[in-house]
């Protein structure tokens, strides 16, 4: 039993979003910076995992108003990826 | 002006290890000729897959290091790389700077959350088992939800 509801409770919360989005698709989650929610005070280029979900597929940096990073955290953001960038830790582009 | 630098270099994957200490070793020959400066710390990653080839490399060797020293110092190490064959890619980026950016907004915001909880009536420090209550409420009511269906 125990087993059980604690599977549908995760269950649950995985469907949570999507039908959520589903039901109102005009309400946007407001996007959070992830490096103020995280409380990351420096953003290093030496942390490529870190990096990694803002450089998508096409090795382009994402935009902020996609990822929603604050206007400071974005700065250093994209100083981190260019260096990273230059030691070959990040692509320029994706093949 | 002493400043802490931060050195990273990837070594060429055909050199061998004593290639790359060898490498290090110049680094510490050019501070003791240049008479200023010391490695703070070094940190060899090994070898690592590039993003992207570099003439014919797919791999190379990552070493970081941490330097304290001047402009000088530093403008003669990258000098050096420049020239070297064996280092595939360089750069030199000063921290000091940004660590103590980092520093200050850590500071900051401890500060600004310690005087809250006092302004709420709460002991500056988080205590233990205090916080991240929110969880432990989203996991009873899913805990009573499933018992009730159960039922």
């Amino acid at each position: 039993m125990n087993g059980r509801s604690g599977g549908r409770g995760r269950g649950k919360q995985a469907g949570g979003q999507g039908r959520d989005a589903q039901r109102r698709p005009m309400f946007r989650r407001r996007k959070i910076c992830k490096f103020c929610a995280d409380k990351i005070d420096d953003i290093n280029y030496k942390d490529v995992k870190l990096l990694m979900p803002f450089v998508p597929e096409r090795a382009k940096i994402l935009p902020r108003r996609i990822s929603g990073t604050c206007a400071m955290h974005q700065r250093k953001l994209r100083t981190a990826i260019v260096r990273a960038r230059q030691l070959a830790l990040l692509p320029y582009t994706a093949d | 002006m002493e400043r802490r630098y931060e050195l990273a270099y990837v070594v060429s994957p055909d050199a061998t290890d004593e290639q790359v200490t060898e490498i290090h070793g110049q680094v510490a020959a050019i501070i003791e000729r240049m008479g200023v400066g010391r490695i703070e710390q070094t940190d060899n990653w090994g070898r690592r897959r590039l993003a992207y080839e570099i003439g014919r490399h797919k791999e190379g060797t990552y070493v970081v290091e941490t330097i304290v020293g001047t402009g000088e110092l530093m403008k003669e190490i990258d000098r050096r790389f420049k020239v070297t064959d064996l280092i595939i890619r360089h750069l030199v980026v000063r921290v000091d700077e940004a660590d103590a950016v980092a520093e200050r907004a850590r500071s900051r915001r401890t500060e600004t959350s310690r005087r809250r909880r006092v302004a709420r009536g709460l002991s500056p420090d988080r205590q233990p088992g205090e916080g991240q209550r929110g969880d432990d409420e989203d996991r009873d009511d899913r805990g009573s939800q499933g018992a009730e269906v159960d039922r």
